[in-house]
């Protein structure tokens, strides 16, 4: 039969934990966090996917456990040198990679091409082995690509900035898009420390992140903007740890369901998706943490004087 | 906000059977001809093929018509008895100095009357030193790279038809580039050397004249042998171009048992040949395909007939590709390929496993959460979700979209959000209960209050994922669009259908307290 009532609870009816008290500790340690982030992004720096860095990948299956003198003598004899041969996912699965010519040869494309060619040959000479996936995306297109998705993260974040700022004050606004680039910095780090290869998908991955970090904010965002007309003369830091508190419970059970959805896909969503998944996974931890930690307490300090200057109502309807 | 009229049920619960209708394609099979079969189609990510992005080599396309006009240029004087000096092509024209500055005139005269391929093609002036300009219009030049990447995929459409591969896609992307995705073909060798050759076929007359002179005289170019290891001097006047063939075909010569290619013109063509052939007996005429001379036969006889054979010592393959190419026509200009990704069968059938597993074990754990945490609210948030998938299947159907795999990682995390909403209004009624409403006041007030929140947050979302769609490349369209239908129908079942559950249930009711 139908369960009628809920059986399990996530948060205590009625908290009153007083986060604010606790900003400046949230601030230095997302701070800190962010600036290892930058850190690591000059150094040791993104894996670049093929995506972005151009060149050929060829996955292959071999039969048996794969031998990777054999592979490296065939490639040898159709006259192409990998810069990697590696395994990828089970026994039997390699992955080779090759570096491109650069574009500023004449016809880079062309030798690109006949390279990816001489290496299906050579996967060819191995007795029962097939070729999986082959890539090869030229030097000139892999710039493109890339100026493409760095295009699309940057006018996505200047959407969110312009909706904000449309439906709430420009303090809501610029803590949210402050709070929101934070998160992107983090993001970068965990792509650097795991060695995800960044390419367009993780692109996406980011963008829904961030997306979903906006959602997060937006919900909190919107009950201090209701807290602000209600609670004429409570103070800023009292209300806003008011709000995070009555929306706690949504904010956790949200955060809980995402998790849920993407949980199967890192985990079994195979080579091309997990990495995808994981940072979702992270984005959604950073992204529930940073409403509470980050952007409730920028607009604390933002909005502290201008938000509740007088009894008047300070936001627009 | 508590009032559902019958028509507004009938239409909610009527969008979700339409809905269910446009979702039986992609399970069943058609079962009357005349009904509309619209199915969701598997990217080449999950069923295995290739996708090739081609460029027009648009320089070349500029660096033809410039040729063009240059030996139009010298033909045109030549047959008005102009004589002419320093005759050379510029970025956008060609130039020249008249023999005498009194020819000037006569020049121009002789030089307007040429035929364009457009009106406004080119002008021909005068400039201040003396020398006469033929300039080719930017308007021009424009369409001309219009019209050769129109003209590449239909050559393209016809090569690739006649390989016989099965659903071939070819798209026209950006100012110069094609796309060619092709089902099925998971090793796309044989069709990237049919697209990379250019197959322009042209008959040269040989100039025997210049056989071992270091620099060619003028109108004379040094063409590459097929074999690669000699060179031969020929006019580069065309005097019969293969665009005028009707048809090609692979055979093996009587005669020498080697494999041939057979030729037959349609009538502008085989009367050329035959003028060209019968005042030049005893002359070579050199075959020339790409710049590359295959063979050079002496002219024996007249070829009135309209139909000629090329030996060029071919195996089976190579002379079966050729008359393929032949017939397919010659492309404007050469491609390149500049991007190639290819999915083998297995890998992809992998994918579909791991992606629908996924998806399914996702889906169950995101409704034991709803139900455990919310019971009959949450329940009817799970109805909801299940009508959420099916409205996103039924209008990927309807599109006849592309289901990539990064496709089906944004239905799970669309399924993922679209619970959401029904928390904001669970927790909100909660809340309102906790402050000591009524049952009919605490469901009142939380879906009131809970409706801004859910379109604020789902905007946002939507912004970030259309952004997405337009510059995003490839798979990753997939994704943004898969999401971007998952919002718009995560805003129909929640706001309309799961509220109407919620609603109907009170109305049955009438409970003095909520199961929150």
């Amino acid at each position: 039969m139908m369960l009628d009532r809920p059986l399990l609870r996530f948060v205590p009816r009625g908290t009153k934990i007083n986060f604010m008290r606790g900003r400046f500790i949230g601030l230095a340690t997302s701070a800190v966090l962010s600036i290892a982030s930058l850190i690591l992004f000059f150094h040791p720096g993104l894996t670049l996917g093929l995506d972005f860095r151009g060149g050929i990948v060829v996955e292959a299956r071999t039969q048996g456990p794969a031998d990777f003198n054999a592979i490296r003598a065939a490639l040898a004899a159709q006259h192409v040198t990998a810069a990697g041969v590696q395994s990828f996912g089970g026994p039997d699965d390699v992955l080779i990679r090759l570096d491109t010519p650069p574009d500023s040869e004449p016809d880079h494309e062309a030798r690109t091409q006949a390279m990816v060619d001489s290496v299906r040959h050579a996967i060819g000479t191995l007795p029962g082995a097939q070729v999986l996936r082959a890539d090869a995306v030229g030097a000139s297109v892999s710039k493109e690509l890339f100026r493409n998705g760095m295009l699309a993260l940057g006018i996505s974040l200047l959407m969110i900035l312009a909706y904000i700022w449309f439906r709430f004050e420009w303090e809501f606004a610029v803590s949210a898009v402050v709070t929101l680039v934070l998160d992107l910095t983090k993001a970068v780090g965990f792509l650097v420390i795991t060695h995800f290869e960044f390419d367009l998908v993780m692109v996406a991955a980011i963008l829904t992140i961030l997306g979903y970090s906006t959602n997060d904010k937006v919900v909190v965002y919107d009950r201090v903007r209701e807290n602000l007309r209600k609670y004429r003369t409570m103070p800023l830091a009292d209300l806003i740890d008011l709000s995070i508190n009555e929306t706690l419970s949504r904010t956790l059970g949200t955060s809980s369901t995402v998790f849920l959805a993407a949980l199967p896909l890192a985990l079994f969503g195979g080579a091309s998706l997990s990495g995808f998944a994981w940072v979702m996974l992270f984005g959604i931890v950073v992204g529930t943490s940073s409403s509470i930690f980050i952007a409730a307490p920028l607009l604390l300090i933002m909005g502290e004087k201008r938000l509740r200057r007088d009894a008047r109502p300070a936001v627009r309807n | 906000m508590m009032y559902y009229s019958r028509l507004r049920m009938a239409s909610v619960i009527g969008v979700c059977l339409i809905g269910l209708a446009l979702c039986l394609p992609n399970v069943i099979r058609q079962p009357m001809a005349s009904l509309p079969w619209r199915q969701i189609h598997l990217g080449l990510d999950l069923r295995g093929g290739s996708y090739l992005l081609l460029q027009v080599d648009m320089n070349s396309v500029a660096a033809d018509r410039l040729h063009g006009l240059q030996d139009e240029t010298r033909q045109t004087l030549l047959k008005n008895s102009l004589g002419y000096r320093n005759l050379t092509t510029t970025a956008h024209g060609v130039t020249f100095t008249p023999r005498t500055p009194e020819e000037a005139q006569p020049d121009l005269k002789a030089l307007r009357a040429m035929p364009m391929n457009a009106p406004g093609e080119f002008s021909v002036e005068q400039t201040e030193d003396g020398q006469i300009a033929i300039t080719l219009s930017k308007e021009a030049a424009r369409q001309r790279a219009y019209d050769a990447v129109t003209q590449s995929i239909e050559i393209v459409r016809r090569r690739i038809d006649a390989t016989g591969a099965i659903d071939p896609e070819i798209t026209r992307q950006g100012d110069d580039r094609i796309i060619v995705e092709l089902p099925g073909i998971s090793d796309p060798e044989r069709v990237k050397n049919l697209l990379g050759t250019t197959a322009k076929m042209t008959f040269h007359l040989v100039a025997d004249s210049a056989i071992g002179s270091a620099v060619p005289p003028p109108g004379v170019e040094m063409l590459p042998m097929t074999d690669g290891q000699s060179t031969l001097p020929v006019f580069s006047h065309v005097d019969v171009d293969g665009a005028d063939l009707t048809n090609a075909s692979a055979s093996i010569d009587q005669q020498s048992g080697e494999w041939a290619v057979n030729f037959t013109f349609d009538s502008t063509g085989a009367q050329e040949f035959g003028e060209v052939t019968r005042a030049n007996v005893g002359k070579r005429f050199a075959i020339v395909l790409d710049n590359k001379v295959i063979e050079a036969p002496v002219i024996r006889t007249a070829i009135t007939g309209g139909s000629g054979q090329i030996t060029g010592g071919f195996s089976a393959q190579q002379a079966t590709d050729m008359a393929l190419l032949l017939r397919a026509g010659a492309l404007p200009a050469p491609l390149n390929v500049i991007e190639q990704r290819s999915i083998g069968p297995s890998l992809g059938a992998d994918s579909i496993r791991a992606g629908g597993y996924s998806l399914a074990a996702g889906f169950v754990l995101v409704i034991a959460f709803m139900a455990l945490f919310y019971g009959r609210f949450g329940w009817y948030a799970n109805i909801a979700l299940l009508a959420n998938l099916v409205l996103m299947t039924a209008i990927l159907s309807l599109f006849e979209a592309t289901l990539t795999l990064p496709g089906m990682a944004g239905m799970l995390l669309t399924l993922g959000m679209a619970v959401d909403a029904n928390i904001l209004i669970n927790e909100r009624i909660r809340e309102e209960v906790a402050r000591g409403r009524s049952a009919l006041q605490a469901m009142q007030a939380g879906f009131e209050r809970a409706t801004g929140t859910i379109v604020d947050s789902n905007a946002t979302a939507l912004l970030a994922h259309v952004m997405l769609f337009v510059f995003g490349t490839g798979p990753v369209r997939g994704f943004a669009l898969t999401i971007t239908i998952g919002i718009v129908t995560t805003l129909f079942t929640t706001l309309l259908l799961s509220r109407m559950l919620m609603v109907r249930w009170y109305a049955r009711t009438r409970p003095s307290t909520l199961p929150v």
